[in-house]
């Protein structure tokens, strides 16, 4: 299945949603969102990654990139990953960088 | 207005790839601003080609000669624009003469190289699955990044006097079935297992070989099972840059760097620092037979010690040596270990076989190797550990005279053999061991080397275990498919009176009292303490005393032995922690055997089964030493008073104890001949009943504690 990254900015958080394969070709278009993303200094990063199938050690590359590119201030949300996912972000350590949880609630974000 | 670079633009097109004159230095492929930088030495080669592949295609995509204008003296670099770093590997082809009698080089350029730098090599990415032999490239150069989030991460330095050493197998360590962990087998398996590290009380584990070899090298059927046995333990290194990625669950995603970083962070910030064994006297390669991998093919003569015929020297008993004191392979070898300590965070390093380092080109040993003292003083290094294993298979045996310029420990074989011959109750061993328990400083003290010069360890990787050195006269090798004429023979082992297992009480019981003795012995000895993986547990490997080969419950340690061998763990568990809380065990200078703060008492006083006098004679096997606590660390700590008492005699003593100053009273903290309790947490020692002596039983140890 083809890549696709969304990116939704609201006053504090960017919100990317990851659907489909993300690997060497395609971690570019997740690259140039995470910048766009970082552009509006945002407090936090949502990515939603329940439609995201394969990660690629490629797009986990593009998270420690979105990890120094925000700042150590900004939390980084890794949304509904599927257990593949997680299970490289575990093995890899990924998952210490980031915040990793089954559900989101925007409206609970934007007020921390 | 900031101006784009213009020194990032490529300068000429070659077979539909952007091209640029590249920088010599540093060799390897470094990524670039566009692009990455390809450099490699060789001094003989005509010419060298860039061969570069889609990962795991079985053909090239493209090779790319290097202009003669990009060769600077005997090194070739060059810049290759818009490549897609994930997905390449690369390699060369050298090529140059094939001259057996002048020069001995064996280039040929049907073979494609791996990058002696290489910081990331496929080809055995997952741990035993069988390549592809017509594969024509094996050991894939890959790129690296460099972005690993290290946050605030940082070698530990822990004093070296303070340190506790566990030697293990990544593989071994977890890949058993009982031990519970989601990735048996690898760097991933590790970071589960601290906890368990933290609760023995170990500060510092020691990797058997990480560097990434060929599991398969040798490889061939036992012949009594036909089980297949391996090139398991890794002492034959393909790659000094890149770590092991069948160690890695995700070595299949080619992402090891990071997994073991991740294991490396995880260590520091748990206070746990790491070590590595590293294997810099040989390589994959072999003798004249072996594979053309990359630095034969690059530059034999350079990177091997050849004999006049053209032959290798085989210093290192596997095959060929590498030539440490040309300065090329030296540097190498400094890059390499530079490289490790600022980008694995790696706080010390063990050498295999160190003593080859001190050789020179001929094969001769040097008074001053180059290569020994340009480690001794790299400011990179600076704070690492520097271990030598300070003999070789060439007859060097150097232990007490390692070439160190301030710096180098040593594995102490001596205090190995002396601890195993006394322990089993060998005559004429008393004044050995003093000397082994204050440090060693007959072998250090005279040259200025400090008590942690003395890696002091009873077992090893290589050798018993210490279950089958109390368990086994003879080795028992059969497994390993050379009609038991590997491993050592000089084992310094004692069953204890039947060989192998046993139902007997009396032989099981004395058998666990001898471990008990052999680690309470080695925690209260000053130097570095290092334990074998499975030690604390009574790991077995069946009287196999060189299991090099076995990927298989020989070497796995067996987590059902936590239960089982408890009581072991327990007392395993205490020493460490009684070492770890009485800096008069752990002192950075030798004892000068006289009171020089006042006290009383002098900084270590010898006494036997009558205070105050020893019994040095050949026929004596008992020995007993007081610490005088405010002497610990050169008087600038106060500690409580520590007395040792060791019978090795098969009857038990009375020892009288000396007098503590008034106020004081000893209590015990262990008692390998009591039961049922043996060992107390420190803190918790009950007061010895009798202040003026103790019976001590037959082969056991008293360590009492003066508070």
């Amino acid at each position: 299945m083809a890549f696709n990254a969304t990116l939704e900015t609201t006053k504090d958080t960017a919100k990317i949603t990851l659907s489909g394969e993300l690997d060497a070709s395609s971690a570019p278009i997740f690259k140039t969102e995470v910048e766009k993303a970082a552009a509006n200094h945002p407090k936090h990063l949502v990515l939603m990654m329940q439609d995201l199938e394969y990660m690629a050690s490629a797009g986990l590359r593009v998270l420690i990139f979105a990890k120094q590119k925000m700042g150590a201030d900004v939390d980084i949300y890794v949304v509904r990953a599927q257990e593949t996912i997680l299970d490289t972000l575990q093995k890899t350590g990924f998952d210490q960088g980031v915040i990793v949880v089954d559900e989101y609630d925007e409206a609970q974000l934007e007020k921390v | 207005m900031v101006l784009e670079r213009i020194d990032i633009h490529p300068t000429r097109n070659e077979r539909g790839f952007k091209l640029r004159r590249g920088r010599p230095l540093p060799f390897g492929a470094t990524l670039v601003p566009g692009g990455v930088n390809f450099s490699i030495f060789s001094r003989y080669a005509k010419s060298c080609t860039l061969v570069l592949f889609k990962k795991h295609s079985p053909e090239p995509m493209v090779e790319i000669p290097f202009p003669d204008e990009f060769q600077v003296g005997n090194v070739f670099s060059m810049i290759v624009f818009d490549l897609d770093y994930e997905n390449i590997e690369y390699g060369y082809r050298m090529d140059g003469p094939v001259n057996h009698d002048k020069g001995h080089h064996r280039f040929d350029s049907s073979k494609i190289l791996m990058d002696p730098y290489a910081k990331v090599i496929g080809g055995r990415d997952i741990w035993r699955e069988t390549p592809d032999w017509n594969n024509i490239y094996q050991h894939r150069s890959r790129l690296v990044f460099d972005d690993f989030d290290w946050e605030n991460d940082r070698p530990l330095e822990i004093p070296s006097e303070d340190q506790v050493i566990y030697e293990m197998h990544v593989r071994s360590f977890t890949r058993h079935p009982s031990s519970s962990v989601k990735h048996p087998g690898t760097y991933a398996a590790i970071r589960e297992k601290i906890p368990y590290l933290k609760e023995l009380g170990v500060n510092c584990i020691e990797l058997l070989p990480i560097y990434e070899f060929d599991e398969f090298e040798n490889s061939r059927p036992n012949p009594q099972t036909g089980e297949m046995l391996l090139n398991y333990w890794g002492y034959s290194t393909v790659g000094f840059f890149a770590p092991k990625a069948g160690y890695a669950a995700t070595g299949k995603f080619g992402m090891q760097v990071d997994e073991l970083k991740t294991l490396i962070k995880e260590l520091h910030r748990n206070g746990i620092a790491v070590i590595l064994d590293v294997v810099f006297n040989h390589t994959a390669e072999g003798n004249e037979k072996g594979p053309t991998i990359s630095f034969r093919g690059i530059d034999n003569q350079t990177y091997y010690m050849l004999t006049p015929e053209g032959y290798y020297f085989n210093f290192s008993g596997t095959g060929n040596t590498l030539n440490c004191n040309n300065p090329i392979v030296r540097n190498m070898v400094l890059d390499c270990l530079r490289y490790w300590a600022s980008e694995y965070h790696i706080d010390g390093f063990r050498f295999d076989l160190a003593s080859i380092l001190g050789r020179d080109p001929w094969g001769a040993p040097m008074a001053n190797p180059p290569l020994l003292e340009s480690l001794a003083f790299d400011p990179i290094l600076a704070k690492c550990n520097l271990i030598a294993e300070a003999w070789d298979a060439g007859g060097l045996y150097q232990v007490g005279s390692f070439p160190a310029f301030g710096r180098w420990a040593e594995w102490n074989g001596k205090y190995r053999d002396g601890i195993r011959k006394f322990l089993k109750g060998e005559p004429g061993r008393v004044g050995d061991m003093a000397q082994r328990l204050q440090g060693s400083p007959d072998l250090y003290a005279w040259a200025g080397r400090a008590p942690a010069t003395s890696i002091n360890f009873i077992t090893c990787h290589d050798g018993f275990t210490l279950t089958d050195l109390v368990s086994f006269n003879d080795k028992h090798n059969e497994a390993n498919g050379e009609n038991n004429n590997d491993g050592g023979n000089d084992n310094d082992s004692w069953n204890c009176g039947a060989e192998g297992w046993t139902d007997d009480p009396g032989i099981n019981a004395l058998r666990k009292r001898q471990i008990k003795n052999a680690v309470a012995m080695l925690m209260v000895s000053q130097g570095v303490p290092m334990v074998l993986m499975g030690d604390e547990v009574g790991r077995s490997q069946q009287g196999n005393n060189n299991t090099y080969c076995h990927d298989n419950e020989l070497n796995w340690l067996d987590w059902t032995l936590l239960q089982s061998n408890n009581d072991l763990f327990q007392f395993f568990k205490h020493c460490i922690a009684f070492r770890n809380a009485h800096p008069v065990l752990r002192n950075q200078n030798h004892f000068r055997n006289v009171d020089y703060v006042g006290s009383g008492y002098a900084d270590i006083t010898w006494h036997g089964t009558q205070a105050w006098n020893a019994d040095w004679s050949d026929s004596s096997r008992t020995l007993a030493f007081m610490l005088c606590g405010k002497h610990a660390k050169s008087g600038t700590v106060v500690d409580n008073y520590i007395y040792v008492a060791i019978n090795m005699h098969w009857d038990a003593h009375w020892f009288e104890i000396p007098g503590l100053p008034p106020g004081m009273q000893w209590h015990v903290f262990a008692n390998t001949g009591a039961t049922p309790a043996d060992i107390w947490a420190p803190g918790t020692e009950p007061q010895l009943e009798n202040q003026s002596g103790l019976l001590v039983g037959d082969r056991s140890v008293v360590i009492l504690v003066g508070k």
